[in-house]
């Protein structure tokens, strides 16, 4: 096994978690109504969870502690694709970026649940049964609010085409892409960006929301550690805590 | 596995671990007690305390060395709940999840038997509940909302 092609597909995908997991508890208190507040906390306390048991992976391979690992890099050192970095927004434009990247996920664990390193096959399999509440619940409100009023329908079209570029750029090839493939690791971005234009049409397709075409230009960089100014803001919100000592217990 | 019968999930006091089915493995190495657990949910905070409460109720019996191992080995399922957890569950006053083939169809949250009065008129609220393994259902007979730990 590349162990170096293996530990590069799990910081991409644990450092996606943990950003992402971050943006989803900024709802926590916030939130349009209730139970949309609780979701949003839930689908944080699994994604924040998921990055931990992949860091833990990442330790096993050698790597630091997984609380060091979260707290202690810097920016340019994360993996994550620029789409979990960006702030918010209103209710509108997180919902789309959640209906766009986790339709992606629950794709990405699928195949990683055949992977030929079983430790990650084995904790796929896990994540992919809880990412299944997380696709039901993106999937309930495109539909209902891609069909609901003017109003509704005007915001989630323009949360969707500012954020469609962002999207692509979740399936950034890496360097290792072919060696993954080869050793039957990871079944490739292409695979799955296929796979999940497939899905997104198939729910746009029961609103009344448009997406012309997935050939606009992806925005790349995040796999490389590019990322937007906003990533550094929330690093540092994130690790604020945890940097004053490093060594406490809990 | 009756001592360890003792040790309660802590956002459910009324189900075992035993029962709850995330204890996967018990080996007894001479006075070496190692046990295997696996968690609900990924991020389950609960997790620690689960570990930290196996090790005091098995020190109480005069075992004392005792390692707890968390594994993703035997992936934890809500189909590895005993009748009797169910039964726990359900006194409770959280409906018990549903059995089913692992490859469920996420229909399988609606109509749901309501644990206050036994009626199936009901409806998913949200699949998001206090804890990471409930979900929110009302019920249209008797008005309640209730709680479900949902299939997994």
């Amino acid at each position: 096994m590349n162990t170096d092609a293996v530990k590069e597909l799990l910081f991409k995908i644990a450092d996606d978690q943990l950003i992402i997991g971050h943006r989803n508890s900024e709802w926590t208190g916030m939130g349009p109504i209730l139970e949309e507040d609780i979701a949003f906390s839930s689908m944080a306390q699994d994604k924040i969870g998921q990055s931990y048991a992949l860091y833990q992976l990442l330790h096993e391979l050698g790597e630091e502690e997984p609380d060091q690992i979260a707290f202690m890099r810097k920016a340019d050192l994360f993996k994550n694709c620029q789409l979990t970095e960006l702030p918010n927004g209103e209710y509108d434009h997180s919902l789309i970026r959640h209906f766009l990247f986790d339709t992606a996920e629950i794709i990405r664990f699928g195949y990683l649940a055949q992977s030929s390193y079983t430790p990650l096959a084995q904790l796929a399999k896990k994540i992919q049964g809880e990412l299944r509440y997380h696709t039901m619940h993106a999937n309930t409100w495109i539909k209902q609010l891609g069909t609901a009023n003017e109003e509704s329908i005007l915001r989630l079209q323009y949360s969707l085409d500012q954020l469609l570029p962002f999207a692509l750029g979740i399936f950034e090839p890496s360097p290792f892409e072919n060696i993954l493939i080869e050793e039957q690791i990871f079944v490739g971005e292409k695979v799955i960006m296929e796979k999940w234009q497939e899905q997104i049409m198939k729910i746009i397709n029961e609103t009344d929301l448009v997406i012309s075409s997935f050939s606009a230009p992806a925005i790349y960089g995040g796999r490389f550690g590019h990322h937007t100014e906003h990533l550094n803001q929330l690093l540092e919100e994130m690790s604020e805590v945890f940097r004053i000592d490093p060594a406490a217990e809990w | 596995m009756e001592w360890l019968e003792q040790v309660k999930d802590p956002e459910i006091p009324v189900l075992s671990l035993v029962d709850l089915g995330v204890i996967t493995k018990v080996e007894v190495n001479g006075y070496r007690v190692e046990i295997t657990i696996t968690p609900t949910f990924t991020g389950c905070p609960a997790i620690e305390y689960m570990k930290q409460d196996i090790i005091e109720v098995l020190n109480s019996y005069g075992i004392d060395y005792v390692d707890v191992n968390v594994s993703f080995e035997n992936n934890w399922n809500t189909n590895m709940i005993s009748e009797k957890g169910k039964k726990a569950l359900k006194d409770f006053g959280l409906a018990p999840p549903p059995p089913h083939n692992l490859i469920f169809d996420i229909d399988i949250l609606s109509h749901i038997e309501c644990p206050n009065c036994g009626s199936k008129n009901t409806d998913l609220k949200t699949p998001f509940g206090p804890t990471a393994c409930r979900s929110i259902h009302h019920c249209n007979d008797c008005k309640e909302t209730f709680e479900q730990f949902k299939p997994l």
